[in-house]
Order: structure tokens, then sequence, then C-alpha cells
């Protein structure tokens, strides 16, 4: 080894230290991630969530550092924001049901019919996607649904206008930016469920929709759980695809990007903030009790 | 296994829809980008690598793309110090608060971008600030970091695990000290686990536009905030839709890479 260091040296020493000390190695460790995340990220947070109890003073524009719940008071009493919070669950939700109704047979395909080798090159087209531009997907469905695009090309022949941009557009190119999400772990899960369960469903005579509901389904739950924790929680949040396709559609990302922007009103912004952070740790505590973080 | 004929062809069909689904769009902006209409229309009328030319020559699409190369690099590297540290501490030791490390580490990620966006700008605006340290591109590599830290822990923390202790055990029996049994066996042995961490963490930043956005400032834009300044500017269409191709194009790059790495595209 061409490094060896001399026995008394101090590096040597140092290292000594360490080896006969496992909390100090432990400490030296944990020191700068812990920094990082813990003082840095919790500790902006902390502070961002404490923003959420003051005002903004109306004529200087001003914070005012002083605790009140006025911020969650108008949130809750001004209809609006009750509307927007609706709309961006029900958009969520949606896009959450949309991936699991294409996701589930593309993944049973890929996991219990396709040969082995079309099963690599089927998880590689699936995950190729993934590593494509957020921003440029969503644009690719602004061509699709803009007024002389693709949708339009193949639906005015039959008669139908296509949607144009709204909420319908947004809930469709949400569904298509996190379908890999929901595909991945579904394919895992099933390629976990043993042939044999299907086989010995069929042997027993049941059909193919029984075997679905009393054998692949109560299997797969966790799997489509995992697979919704993320299509729930990047589609709750998101506020760029809105603006891409949404036309004039607002959801709870814009309300807060807006109070940061135009209004600068950091202390509402904050409060506002708190609603996708208030459901997404509700919908994990419940999500808990299934196993599915396990599948993670 | 016995599935009613039925039901294959139905699946396969799914399976076919699905994926015409995924690439459809994908392949629609490729072949836009050689639009030769300037303003959009579906079919394109004829077909031109004009505008790719004109992309390639375009200042702000290089500076973008070269403040986003730095970023990514930025924060993959400080990503690689802190998600190997912590990985380590999580999978070799047993200690109070032990899941809150894993919890913590994956927390930047799970919140909605734009909780985080807003929370960090609001602290270097507060504490940076004061110290004469602007938005920028520095900001911009300290919230990447914050969140690509999980994409490094992951994947060590799986190889750690699956090494277990022993070759470290019998490097330090043979004399070798903490610092040269990291060096000679364990950094060797983590070495793909890094790199699949390490492309993954780029990715990330590359793409990254909501906490970007937050804490780039007004001077700094990396691509993705380049195209979405542009997007909606119709006479900048053309060059959108190259950027936007030839990202498509390159997205195949870190799929490759990944296959080569680990063998193992799973490595999400």
């Amino acid at each position: 080894m061409s490094t060896t260091v001399t026995p008394g040296g101090p590096v040597r020493r140092f290292a000594g230290l360490l080896h006969r000390r496992p909390y100090l190695r432990l400490a030296a460790l944990l020191s700068a991630p812990l920094l990082w995340l813990v003082v840095a990220y919790l500790g902006s947070l902390a502070a961002l969530f404490a923003a959420a109890f003051w005002t903004t003073d109306d004529f200087t524009g001003e914070v005012v550092k002083q605790f009140n719940l006025g911020n969650f008071q108008e949130l809750w009493n001004q209809s609006v924001y009750r509307t927007i919070t609706l709309r961006s669950v029900g958009v969520a939700a949606a896009v959450t049901v949309i991936d699991t109704a294409v996701a589930f047979p593309m993944a049973f395909y890929m996991a219990k019919i396709a040969s082995p080798r079309a099963q690599r090159w089927l998880v590689i087209a699936v995950l190729t996607p993934l590593w494509a531009s957020y921003l440029v997907k969503a644009y690719a469905w602004r061509i699709m649904f803009s007024g002389s695009g693709v949708l339009s090309w193949i639906l005015d022949p039959f008669g139908i206008h296509g949607p144009g941009y709204g909420l319908p557009a947004t809930i469709v190119t949400l569904a298509y930016l996190w379908l890999p999400y929901m595909i991945l772990p579904i394919y895992a899960g099933l390629e976990r469920l043993p042939n044999s369960l299907l086989d010995a469903a069929g042997d027993l005579g049941a059909r193919t929709f029984r075997t679905f509901r009393t054998v692949i389904w109560p299997v797969a739950v966790p799997a489509v759980i995992a697979g919704s924790i993320f299509t729930f929680s990047l589609s709750l949040g998101d506020y760029i695809t809105v603006k891409i396709v949404g036309g004039k559609s607002q959801l709870i990302g814009n309300v807060v990007y807006d109070n940061i922007g135009a209004a600068d009103n950091l202390p509402f912004a904050a409060a506002v903030a708190t609603i996708p952070v208030v459901i997404m740790v509700i919908y994990l505590v419940a999500v808990r009790r299934t196993g599915a973080l396990d599948n993670l | 296994m016995t599935l009613s004929r039925g039901a294959r062809v139905a699946l396969r069909i799914g399976m076919i829809i699905g994926l015409a689904v995924i690439y459809v769009p994908l392949f629609v902006v490729l072949v836009n980008s050689f639009n030769a209409d300037k303003a959009f229309a579906w079919p394109p009328s004829h077909l031109t690598g004009h505008w790719w030319s004109t992309a390639w020559g375009n200042g702000g699409v290089r500076t973008a793309l070269w403040t986003s190369v730095k970023a990514g690099l930025g924060a993959t590297l400080v990503a690689l110090v802190l998600g190997t540290m912590a990985a380590f501490a999580v999978q070799r030791y047993r200690f109070f608060g032990r899941d809150t490390v894993s919890l913590l580490v994956i927390l930047p990620i799970a919140l909605p971008g734009i909780v985080t966006g807003i929370a960090l700008n609001n602290a270097f605006r507060t504490v940076l600030s004061p110290l004469g340290i602007q938005l920028g591109l520095f900001t911009v590599v300290v919230g990447h970091a914050t969140f690509c830290v999980v994409t490094i822990f992951n994947n060590v923390l799986a190889r750690l695990r699956r090494l277990g202790t022993r070759v470290e055990e019998a490097s330090a029996d043979l004399g070798a000290d903490t610092f040269q049994t990291f060096r000679y066996v364990t950094f060797p042995l983590l070495r793909s686990a890094l790199l699949a961490g390490g492309l993954l963490s780029f990715a990330l930043s590359f793409d990254e536009i909501i906490v970007t956005t937050f804490t780039a400032g007004a001077g700094v834009q990396t691509l993705p905030i380049w195209i979405f300044n542009n997007l909606f500017r119709p006479n900048q269409a053309p060059i959108v839709n190259v950027v936007a191709a030839a990202l498509i194009v390159l997205s195949v790059v870190p799929v490759y890479l990944a296959q080569r790495v680990s063998g193992d595209t799973r490595g999400l």
C-alpha cells in the first residue's frame, strides 16, 4: 500500500480514536447531514409555518410579527379557498383513479404475461419517459390540446371538439406525468404474487373476474396505495401544469404562488401552503395502517 | 397461468394503448421541432432542420444549459457527501431517533415542491441576504441538494445492507485503520451505488423547476426556467420545440448509463 502511515502518525492516531469510540464516529457521520437537514431545512420549514400566524400590513406591505389566526380564519371563511382546496383534492383523486385504471392492466401484463425478455424491455420502456423533463412532457400536452393541435386533428373529423385547455386537460396531463410512479409499484407487487395462486383460483373454478376480485386485487392493494402516494401528493402541490394546460383554472399551488409573487404576502402564502401538507399528513397516517409504506 | 383468451387479448391491448399514450406526445414534440410553420399547426406542412441550428446558436439556451449543468453537479456533489454520511450512520449504528433520520431525508421530496421552495426562499432572504449572499446559483445548489440527498441515501443504504460488515472487519484485522478501510475497501464496493444515485440526483436537479423558481433570484436561469419563461411567447415557440425535443432525446442517456452501471433499472 503506497500511503501507509507510520504507526504513531496523527492520522493513524485519530483513526484509532474513532475506532475505539463508536459514538464519536456516529456523531461525526451525523453532524453534517443533520446540520443541513435539521438546522437549515427543518428550520426553514418551521420559520415558514411560524410566519403563517403573522400578518402583512395592508398599507406598508411589511410583515407584522404578531401571533394571530387571521390567515386561517380567512382561509376558512372565504368560500373561494374552500372551492380551490376541494378542486385540488378532486384533481389529485381523479389523477390517482385514472393512473390506477391505466397502470393496472399494464403492470399485470408486464408481470404475468410478457416473456422475461419482453418484461425487461417493457420496464425500460415505462421508465425512460421518467427521465424526460417534466416541463417537456407538460409542453407535449399543451401541443396535444392546443386549438390547432393533435387532438383536434384526430377528433374534428368525427365532429367532436377537443376539450381545449382547462381542468380536464390538467387532469390528463398530470395523470400522464405520474403514470410511471403508479405502474412500477404495482408491477413490483404483482411480480411477487405467485403464479400458483392464480392457477389454484382457476382450478377451483374461478373465472377471470372472480380471480381478479378475490386473489389479485387484495394482494395488489398495498402496491396501489404506495403508487397513489406519489400520484396524489405530486398532483396536490402542482401549479406549473395548471399554468401550461389549465387555462384559467386555479389549484392550491397557484394561490400560494400568487401570494408569494404578485401579492407579496408571505404569511398568507404560508398559511395556504399548510393545506396540502396537512392533507398529505392525514393521507400518510391513514395509509400507514395498511402497511403500504413498506412497499416504497 | 390460466387466463381466458379474452382477458389476455384485452390486457395486451391495454398494454399497447398504454405505451402509445406514453410515447405519442413525446413523438409529437420530436416531429414538431422540425415543423416549418412558425405558428403551430398540426400536421406540419413542411419539415425543416432550420430551427435546430437557430436553437444551437441561441445564447439564452446555452447559458441556461450551462447553469443547469453547474447546479446539477454542485447539488449532486453535496448530496453525495451528505447522503453517504447519513446512510452510514443509519445502516451501521443503532441510536435514538434513527427512524427520524430516514424520514427527514425523504421529507424534502415528499412535501410539495412549492412548500420547500417558499420555505427556503424565506430563509435565504432573512438569513443570507444580511450576510451579503443574494439569491443565485449558490442558493439553487443548496435547494437542490436538499431534495437530492434522498437518492444517494437510498442507494448507499441498500448497498451497505447487502455488503454487511465482514469485509471491513477483515480489513481492520489486517491492520488497516478506519480511513484506509474506507478508501481501499468500502469505497470501491460503494462506487456503482454512488454512480447510480448520483445519476438520479443529477437528473432530479436538472429537471427541477419549482424549488428553482424560488431559490434562483432574478439573474439566474436554469434550462427548465428558460423553457417555462419562453413557453408562452409565440415567437420563441420554434426554439422551445427544439429544446424540448433535444431533452427527450437526451433522456435516453441516463437510462443507458443506469443499465450499464447497475444492470438494473429499478434504482429509483
